[in-house]
């Protein structure tokens, strides 16, 4: 009788498929019986190593450590911004058409001033929605610390702002279009910074940063589409609607 | 878990930091535990989990489900310990491990020889304790992966040998070797 060898008897106490007909064997053989129980007890003791016992709390400790570390762009600016993101230039074009459908049908039945209030404020608010999206953007990257090893990923920011900029363009042609100067002309500020951002390379240096910054600094963009976002508010809660 | 763990993965993946917390709640335990068998420091495996979690923040996008998310996390931090404690050892951190004396062997076997020889009293004696940590120490850094990934993490040879980059037979010698290993040092106190 062929005995068993320790590897077959090592893949038989794991599990391992290779261990075809083991059991059969140890139980004809007392012989390998007692090298696999001697096996099986030097395995087993391996069980008994201590692993130091965690805290109750450990896993939000592993979290409170962990998420302060997470590459520099937030969870909660990832997660309000991104999903709308992906469906932003859609709903402008919809905002849009539905604004320019509204204009067509109701010019031969003399569109009244509600009509024409209620659909300039749906425009309002999607545009309102759309710099809020934009300045968080633009937030993050001047709050971005440091590059680490040299450089800093900015690809999310990157492919936020091409999106942003498809919507900003179409928001932008109606606002002219419609005569709305005031709104036109931030959305042609915001339309500069965005293109700079998503012309970028997806890890710039410190000084590409830096240059980032100013630029967003010098067009104030972040305090004009704060400006406008309060005057959007305003004019949300105004009963009939004023001028921007 | 692993079908909760793919809905988190997936929510993960979309930017959802509610869902990485998920993930992060219910694997760090598990994670410290690989860490400290493939360590044996309480500080460096601490390093490791937060390590492992970031890398494999960073690599989200790469998980591809074709194995759990477990194993697949437990192969970032199995390679993120393997490179710490090679790291260590270059730098002369990691000194050898104090094996069982042969009087706290003496004792082991007076004591089983004497009274009650169940393998119980075996697996909480402390001289055994002593005597796995320093036989784990001296394993190949290859050789202690291998052997911690199938014997405490119950992963497959297949899912080994991927995770560290060998062949299947190569990573089953690991295994063998480790075993090997264990054996001799630990066959005078448990085949009595």
């Amino acid at each position: 009788m062929n005995h068993l060898d320790e590897e077959q008897l090592v893949l038989y106490y794991y599990g391992e498929t290779g261990a075809a007909g083991v059991e059969e064997h140890l139980g004809a053989c007392e012989s390998c019986r007692d090298t696999y129980h001697t096996l099986q007890r030097v395995l087993n003791s391996v069980d008994s190593l201590p692993v130091p016992e965690r805290s109750a709390d450990y896993e939000a400790q592993v979290w409170r450590a962990v998420s302060t570390k997470l590459p520099r762009r937030s969870f909660a600016l990832r997660w309000l911004t991104w999903k709308p993101l992906a469906v932003a230039g859609a709903m402008a074009t919809l905002v849009i058409a539905a604004f320019f459908a509204g204009h067509a049908w109701q010019k031969p039945r003399n569109e009244t001033a509600r009509d024409s209030n209620v659909r300039e404020r749906v425009l309002l608010v999607a545009v309102g929605d759309h710099l809020e999206r934009s300045q968080m953007v633009l937030v993050e990257l001047s709050n971005a610390g440091a590059p680490k090893n040299g450089s800093l990923d900015i690809s999310y920011e990157q492919r936020a702002a091409e999106d942003l900029l498809e919507s900003n363009r179409l928001y932008r042609q109606t606002a002219s279009s419609s005569g709305d100067t005031a709104t036109a002309s931030i959305l042609e500020d915001l339309e500069r910074v965005l293109l700079e951002v998503a012309h970028s390379p997806s890890a710039v240096s410190e000084k590409q940063l830096d240059d980032l910054r100013k630029q967003i600094e010098d067009q104030g963009i972040l305090v004009k589409v704060k400006t406008f976002g309060q005057r959007v508010e305003e004019r949300q809660a105004a009963p009939q609607g004023g001028v921007l | 878990m692993e079908d909760s763990d793919s809905v988190a993965v997936a929510r993960a993946k979309q930017g959802d930091g509610d869902a990485y917390r998920i993930l992060v709640d219910r694997h760090s335990r598990g994670v410290f535990r690989l860490a400290f068998r493939m360590t044996g420091n309480e500080q460096d495996s601490e390093d490791v989990v937060q390590e492992t979690f970031m890398r494999a923040y960073k690599q989200l996008h790469r998980y591809e489900a074709r194995s759990s998310f477990g194993t697949w996390l437990y192969r970032i931090a199995a390679n993120y310990s393997l490179d710490l404690v090679r790291k260590k050892k270059r730098h002369g951190e990691i000194g050898l491990q104090e094996s069982a004396t042969e009087e706290e062997m003496g004792e082991v076997v007076h004591a089983v020889a004497s009274s009650d020889p169940g393998p119980e009293r075996l697996l909480f004696s402390g001289a055994v304790q002593k005597q796995v940590a320093a036989t784990l120490n001296e394993l190949s850094q290859q050789e202690r992966t291998a052997f911690v990934l199938r014997h405490f993490e119950g992963q497959s040879i297949e899912e080994i040998s991927s995770a560290l980059g060998l062949s299947n037979n190569a990573a089953k010698h690991s295994i063998f070797r480790a075993v090997q290993k264990l054996r001799r040092a630990l066959e005078p106190l448990v085949a009595l």
